[in-house]
């Protein structure tokens, strides 16, 4: 039987998968940005978990604004790399030091 | 007009006159500053000879404030006047001689530039002066003090082109300033242990305080403050080792060294310590300090006057060692005595520089004397006058010079007899100076005056004074009136004033609750009197009979000899090869404290400024700490990447961390 | 009329603020912060002269709450001690609007808005009697300064405005914790005069101590804190140093007498020794280094600091556990003489170096063929530097080496040696820079002081004077204050 804990722990592997994305992603911005889609994914999925075995329906609603927040939040993300490109010719994450001390 | 009028008066109108000129000077021309000030100083003379004749026929005594300067605690610290037969003595002094050298300066300064500075300058100086007089506490007594030492400063660095001139008047107020220490000092312990500055206070606790002594040492505080007191005295009245200003400060105008460097300032010190005479008399180890540093000045700074060959430094050497005489007197508690030389001093040595001033006008502005020679015919009265000034200053009578002198001498034999510390080399060296006196005087007389026409030999290496744009010969020329005439009215008093007034000196009643002689030497006087010793001619026939006159006499001779055979004082010269290396470094005193002193200072200051503050303070701590940070920011900057994904990494490591710790925590 | 304190300080600020908006008029602005000063200028002149020299009590007292939580109050009064001060302060600042007049040229109104809101902030944090306004007031008056050198300063001002911020704020961090300390000690009160007759332990008082000591020694600035005033001066423009020299130091010297001394008596007894020590070590060590100093505004500076060591050593003159009379109100009276004749100093330095472009005194020579005017007026503050009698430099001078010789005479005698080393930087510097022949074509363009300098040099002049023969105008209102301040220091609070 599959219970709680099971999706807990897919949830748990998700946001493993994502933080690690963004650790050891040395390449590619969009990865970077996929691997943040990736971890409110996780997020999300522990809200319905949640909602679903407690039966109450706010993690449920609470989703809904999550995914709408992560779809502006993507955008913005996308039109930041794409001024980042214009600036930089290059989306490359080892270009992007400029905090460096 | 009442009495606190007429002694505004005194004090304002030169004041007024000198802030007028100083200010206006140029708006209100030559003719119009000149007047200004002499009618200033005037007006000063007149009500200065009013108050001497009221002191004189009714024994006049005033002191009261004029306004508050101060106020600590409970104590009220006034600006105030104090009018008694000393001051009185003092204003018609110090006033008749500015009157006079303000009438001379119109002569002497004609045609230089900063005509009016120079006018305002001196009628400022008479102000400061008269306030140092009049004065009734100490504080009025210090601003005086350094009043004239400002103005001494200025003027002696009157000619501010010149590097010698302003080297000068640095060296003279820096060297003024250290005895202001010890001045400055002495007030201060006058007002710990006496708890007031006002004179009539500050004696009528005066019995209170004579047994005390100075901090947990042994030593007397009266003796303490006397001699504190004294060092100041040592600045301003240049007595050894503090004396080395005043041959520099000829560098200023003629008048000036009259009127500053002779008569007047250099004499407040003695004015000074005859003013707290009641003081004085309590300590006999101050009086014999200041009779020992007066003696070494009378003598040793006399001798170097034999060697000079600037007619106007001839002149300040014979002023050190007169000076010196006056401490003698006061260090021989005969203060009366030393007031008594100092007026006539003032008069014949006035005399004397300006006589000097006009030898110099004549000359062309030439102060060298091995450049002149065979004067008499073309200056008559300035040889005249001369001779009168050189005759007083030896001390032949009856000219006014030798009743002071002559006092003086007594004073110190009387001393001796008493037993003070130190006396009998005083009263070696008051009579060795006699003859040394008497022999600097003649020679600068006999080179300046007499002998060949040196001026008549083209000289090229022209030094000294202003520059006329002369060269070549000079045709020697008697001054205009306005110079010759103040010769003469000082020629006067330089005569006269000694019998004149000795009555008034050496008994002492006329400074009755003024100045306080030493018991020892009142017995002394009082003896004299009643064997009718002390009156000018009962002195005068003694003279005969005594050295002194002798003294003096021989000197003269000497400087005659030497003037006639130059080669008797090559022969001189020659055995004393060494001593007058000596003398002509002038004892080293100029050495120590330009060679020394001076580059001492510098020195010390260059080493804590370039090691304590740039390389200690600045260096190693303050830029050092900001180093130190600079160098671990270079270390921790290193962890930032600049890459998102590694600050996000530490940032969830970091949240790990905190997570078990708190978990622990919480299960612990 | 009651609000006359807050009008002093704030009138200042309220004209600086409308000065930066005339960013357009550069002429407009200086005549409107001018108008401002001036009108400061008038407020703390009532405050002078209807001050009630008897009272013991703060004056023109104000008083509303600011922070009702926290216990802060806008807290408003002066006393004998502070009340000069505040009318020194909005003095200078007229003087040097006023000099900034033809020598500003770029961001006029900003310039004049920094003189004017620190005016403000300066009188505030003198008149304040609650302790965190006094902290916000002093804290603001760095703003300005920092500005003012940082961006009207010469070649190395960079460096010189932060080692002056650094220095000043590390030290006043240390005072705000001392505050708070007082703050729960007296059951959340920050009422400075509260603090006065607060009992503390010889340690707490020993640290409060230290954390004051830390914040005012260095605006003295006492040595070995000093080494930001010789390198700030040489960089501020001149109204800078002027303000620096002439008030900002005096707030230390008012740090003293205000907090250190009534509030920590039994530290201040204890530590008086070193006190003396640092202050003599000042007088001396600096006068010396001043002799040596090639530039005429560090030697200034310097001399600055050899005279505010005046101010610490008559602070801290203990004799059987009492201060000396004498000698606080000469410290008082040297603050108040010093703010004249440094201003005046740093004016004529001024003068010349917007003549020359330069400070090195080895650029100059025989100025005064070339302004005979000016070289008059320079002698004067020189000599009232060198202490001469008659001139306002005398009277603290002598009051607090007066004092030294009733309760030290060891430490009379070295603070005396000023006399000689005061003549010797002061006079030395004059003769190679005024007297002597043209030294070269610079100097020889030279022109004598205009119409504006004259005003200011007279003004100054007058100061000065009426100050050196009459300093009881301002030795008498300070009597009471400085005698209650006696009494509060004799006190044991342990």
């Amino acid at each position: 039987m599959i219970g709680m804990n099971h999706y807990l722990i897919l949830s748990a592997i998700l946001f493993a998968i994502s933080v690690m994305g963004i650790f050891l992603n040395r390449k590619n911005i969009i990865v970077v940005l996929l691997s943040i889609e990736l971890m409110l994914l996780a997020v999300n999925f522990n809200f319905v978990t949640f909602s679903s075995f407690l039966h109450n329906v706010a993690g449920q609603i609470f989703v809904f604004f999550t995914l709408t927040v992560a779809a502006a939040e993507s955008a913005i993300g996308l039109a930041i790399l794409i001024i980042l490109f214009r600036n930089l010719r290059s989306i490359n994450v080892r270009d992007m030091d400029q905090l460096k001390g | 007009m009442s009495s606190m009028h007429l002694y505004l008066t005194i004090i304002l109108a030169p004041l007024v006159s000198s802030t007028l000129v100083g200010l206006f000077g140029c708006a209100l021309g030559k003719k119009l500053s000149q007047l200004l000030c002499i009618l200033g100083v005037l007006i000063s003379t007149v009500c200065s000879v009013v108050v001497l004749n009221q002191v004189l026929s009714n024994g006049l005594y005033f002191d009261g404030p004029l306004y508050t300067w101060l106020t600590v605690g409970n104590q009220t610290y006034s600006v105030g006047v104090l009018i008694d037969s000393l001051t009185a003595t003092m204003l018609t002094v110090v006033t008749s001689v500015s009157l006079m050298v303000h009438i001379y300066t119109i002569g002497y300064m004609a045609g230089e530039d900063g005509y009016t500075r120079f006018f305002s300058y001196i009628s400022l100086f008479t102000f400061m002066m008269i306030m140092l007089v009049m004065s009734n506490n100490f504080i009025q007594l210090f601003f005086g003090w350094e009043g004239v030492g400002l103005v001494s400063y200025l003027l002696i660095g009157f000619y501010f082109k010149r590097e010698s001139a302003i080297f000068a008047n640095l060296k003279a107020f820096l060297i003024n300033r250290i005895g202001d220490l010890g001045f400055l000092l002495g007030i201060g312990l006058v007002l710990a242990y006496f708890g007031t500055l006002n004179y009539a206070e500050v004696f009528a606790k005066l019995n209170e305080i004579t047994g005390q002594t100075f901090l947990g040492t042994g030593w007397s505080v009266i003796t303490v403050i006397c001699l504190l007191l004294f060092v100041g005295a040592m600045g301003k009245s240049a007595q050894f080792p503090l004396h080395v200003w005043l041959p520099d400060s000829m560098e200023g105008p003629t008048p000036i060294s009259a009127l500053i460097h002779a008569a007047t300032m250099v004499t407040a010190g003695i004015f000074m310590v005859a003013r707290l005479s009641p003081m004085y008399d309590l300590s006999e180890t101050a009086l014999s300090f200041i009779a020992i540093v007066g003696a070494i000045n009378a003598l040793f700074l006399g001798l170097l006057g034999l060697i000079q060959n600037d007619i106007k430094r001839v002149v300040a050497y014979s002023t050190l060692s007169q000076l010196g005489y006056m401490a003698v007197a006061l260090g021989c508690g005969a203060y009366s005595v030393g007031i008594f030389h100092l007026m006539t001093h003032a008069f014949f040595k006035a005399l004397l520089f300006l006589a000097a001033g006009s030898v110099i006008v004549g000359m062309h502005h030439e102060q060298d004397m091995r450049k002149m020679g065979g004067l008499w015919k073309y200056m008559p009265i300035t040889y005249l006058v001369t001779i009168v000034g050189n005759l007083a200053l030896a001390g032949i009578p009856p000219f006014a010079g030798f009743f002071s002198k002559d006092m003086i001498l007594e004073a110190a034999e009387n001393a001796h007899h008493h037993g003070l510390f130190g006396s009998s080399f005083v009263v070696f060296c008051v009579y060795a100076a006699v003859f040394v006196t008497a022999c600097y005087s003649f020679r600068q007389l006999f080179m300046t005056f007499h002998g060949e026409e040196r001026f008549r030999h083209s000289h090229n290496d022209h030094h000294g004074h202003d520059d006329h744009g002369h060269h070549g010969p000079v045709e020697p020329h008697e001054s205009p009136w306005v110079i010759t005439v103040p010769l003469v009215l000082l020629a006067i008093p330089s005569v006269i004033i000694g019998w004149v007034a000795f009555s008034k000196f050496v008994p002492g009643d006329f400074y009755q609750n003024v100045i306080f002689n030493a018991e020892f030497f009142k017995e002394f006087t009082g003896e004299a009197m009643a064997k009718g010793e002390l009156s000018p001619i009962a002195m005068m026939i003694h003279s005969l009979s005594s050295p002194p006159v002798y003294l003096a006499l021989s000197g003269i001779i000497a400087a005659y000899v030497a003037h006639k055979s130059p080669a008797f004082v090559a022969a001189i010269k020659a055995i004393f090869k060494p001593v007058i290396y000596v003398m002509e470094r002038k004892y080293f005193m100029d050495d120590l404290f330009i060679n020394l002193l001076a580059p001492l200072g510098r020195g010390i200051g260059k080493v804590l400024w370039s090691i304590g503050d740039v390389l200690l303070i600045d260096g190693l701590i303050v830029n050092g700490s900001a180093r130190v940070i600079g160098v671990f920011s270079k270390i921790f900057r290193r962890a930032q990447t600049g890459y998102v994904n590694s600050y996000a990494t530490f940032m969830v490591l970091g949240i790990l961390i905190l997570l078990t710790f708190c978990t622990g925590l919480i299960l612990h | 009329m009651n609000y006359l304190l807050s009008l002093t300080i704030w009138t200042p600020i309220i004209f600086g603020l409308i000065t930066l908006l005339i960013n357009k008029n550069d002429c407009l602005a200086r005549y409107f912060a001018l108008l401002g000063s001036i009108i400061a200028f008038l407020f703390s002149l009532i405050v002078f002269f209807s001050f009630d020299s008897t009272a013991t009590a703060m004056q023109f007292q104000e008083m509303w709450p600011w922070v009702g939580s926290l216990n802060i109050n806008y807290h408003l009064g002066v006393d004998g001690i502070s009340m000069p001060f505040v009318v020194l302060n909005n003095f200078i600042t007229v003087l040097v609007i006023l000099a900034g007049f033809k020598v500003i040229k770029h961001k006029v109104s900003l310039y004049n808005s920094m003189f004017l809101m620190m005016t403000g902030f300066i009188s505030g944090s003198f008149c304040a009697l609650d302790a965190i306004l006094f902290y916000v007031f002093f804290e603001a008056m760095l703003i300005p300064m920092y500005l003012i050198i940082g961006v009207w300063g010469s070649s190395n001002r960079v460096y010189a405005a932060i080692k002056f911020f650094l220095y000043t704020l590390i030290g006043s961090l240390l005072m705000l914790v001392a505050l708070i300390y007082l703050y729960f000690k007296s059951n959340g009160n920050f009422e400075i005069l509260s603090y006065y007759k607060l009992p503390l332990s010889i340690t707490a008082q020993t640290l409060i101590f230290i954390a004051f000591f830390m914040s005012f020694a260095v605006k003295v600035p006492m040595w070995p804190l000093h080494t930001w005033l010789p390198d700030a001066h040489p960089e501020a423009p001149t109204g800078g140093s002027m303000v620096l020299a002439a008030i900002t130091l005096k707030i230390g010297g008012y740090g003293f007498l205000r907090f250190i001394l009534p509030i920590v008596p039994d530290a201040s007894r204890e530590l008086a020794g070193l006190m003396v020590v640092l202050s003599l070590i000042a007088i001396v060590y600096i006068g010396l280094v001043a002799v040596v100093q090639k530039d005429m505004k560090k030697l200034v500076a310097y001399s600055s600091i050899s005279h505010m060591g005046f101010v610490t050593l008559g602070c801290f003159l203990f004799a059987n556990g009492t201060l000396n009379t004498w000698a606080v109100e000469g410290a008082i009276t040297q603050m108040i003489s010093h703010g004249f004749v440094s201003a005046a100093m740093f004016f004529c330095i001024g003068v010349m170096y917007d003549r020359v472009h330069s400070r090195n005194i080895a650029d100059y020579g025989g100025v005064v063929n070339k302004m005979p005017v000016f070289a008059a007026f320079f002698m004067l503050f020189a000599m009232a530097n060198s202490g001469l009698p008659g001139t306002s430099g005398f009277a603290g001078e002598f009051m607090v080496i007066m004092g030294a010789v009733e309760t030290n005479f060891v430490a009379a005698i070295l603070a005396g040696l000023t006399l000689i080393l005061g003549a010797g930087y002061t006079l030395w510097m004059y003769k190679r820079v005024v007297f002597g022949d043209v030294v070269n074509s610079h100097v020889a363009e030279m022109d004598d002081v205009s119409k504006r300098e004259f005003l200011i040099l007279a003004i100054l002049a007058l100061a000065v004077i009426v100050m050196g023969v009459c300093p009881n105008i301002f030795v008498a209102k300070m009597h009471a204050s400085v005698e209650q301040l006696l009494t509060q220091v004799t006190l044991s609070k342990i």
